[in-house]
């Protein structure tokens, strides 16, 4: 049989580097999780669409709201990050654009979490 | 001989032909749909995140959030990430079975792609149905 592996790649002979499975099964658990989180979420706001200012703010003010909230955006911007970098690391070529771009796509990410979670919180937290 | 040329006469490793050699099919149509809407939801966070700071900030921020998702635009973005969500999250159920080893068979591929574009397409509608008659525009 031939073999197709060029001279370099039988040289190094390494294999991968082993860390795919972990990226691999968050994206899978986060993606389990996604999935009752998001339907609350659309529910939820189909429910709340003809409430006032005072209306969202007492559904965000409830406990349950603010857990399920915090645990919808963890999951989603950690499933995004990931997702994002898959998407940069196939179409981004030259290693140092593709480094910076999924630089700024998980800084980006874990940003938004933050601010998303300070304002649930505030929320949650006041009076 | 140049680089490319020696690269192929030294490794005599087979080529598959480029992306645009091959017929569109719903199988690869929804591969690269599932990425794009991916990357459209991804950048539709913003938007969530931007309504709860909005929330969080007072009445007047959120009035302003309220009338810019109200809006004409506001209203077509929804439409286009209720889609996205809808679909992602069939196509994401149904790529959650083919990891479990499951469904792999051409023709379950080809039945279970159409179910989610019918869902997708489905679960958009009756969201803006109700959507609608929950604000009484109906």
């Amino acid at each position: 049989m031939t073999d197709h592996r060029t001279a370099l790649g039988r040289a190094r002979g390494l294999g991968s580097a082993k860390e795919g499975v972990a990226h691999w099964w968050a994206q899978r658990v986060t993606a389990l999780l996604l999935i009752p989180l998001v339907v609350w979420f659309v529910a939820s706001l189909l429910a709340h669409l003809g409430s006032d200012y005072v209306g969202v703010l007492a559904w965000l003010h409830e406990p349950v709201t603010y857990g399920l909230m915090v645990l919808l955006l963890g999951a989603m911007f950690w499933h995004a990050a990931l997702g994002l970098q898959v998407v940069l690391e196939d179409y981004v070529h030259g290693e140092a654009a593709k480094l910076a771009s999924i630089l700024l796509a998980k800084g980006a990410c874990l940003g938004l979490f933050l601010a998303g979670f300070v304002a649930l919180s505030k929320i949650a937290f006041a009076g | 001989m140049d680089a490319v040329e020696s690269h192929k006469a030294m490794t005599n490793r087979p080529l598959s032909p480029h992306l645009q050699i091959y017929k569109p099919q719903l199988t690869s149509m929804l591969s690269i749909l599932h990425r794009i809407t991916g990357v459209a939801l991804a950048v539709g966070t913003i938007l969530l995140v931007y309504w709860l700071i909005a929330a969080a900030s007072g009445p007047g921020a959120f009035a302003t959030a309220a009338g810019f998702i109200g809006s004409w635009i506001g209203r077509l973005l929804l439409l286009g990430w209720t889609f996205a969500l809808f679909f992602h999250l069939c196509n994401g159920i149904r790529h959650l079975f083919w990891d479990a080893g499951l469904g792999f068979e051409l023709k379950t591929v080809y039945a279970s792609g159409w179910t989610v574009v019918v869902a997708a397409v489905a679960l958009t509608i009756i969201s803006f149905i109700a959507g609608f008659a929950a604000l009484g525009d109906l």
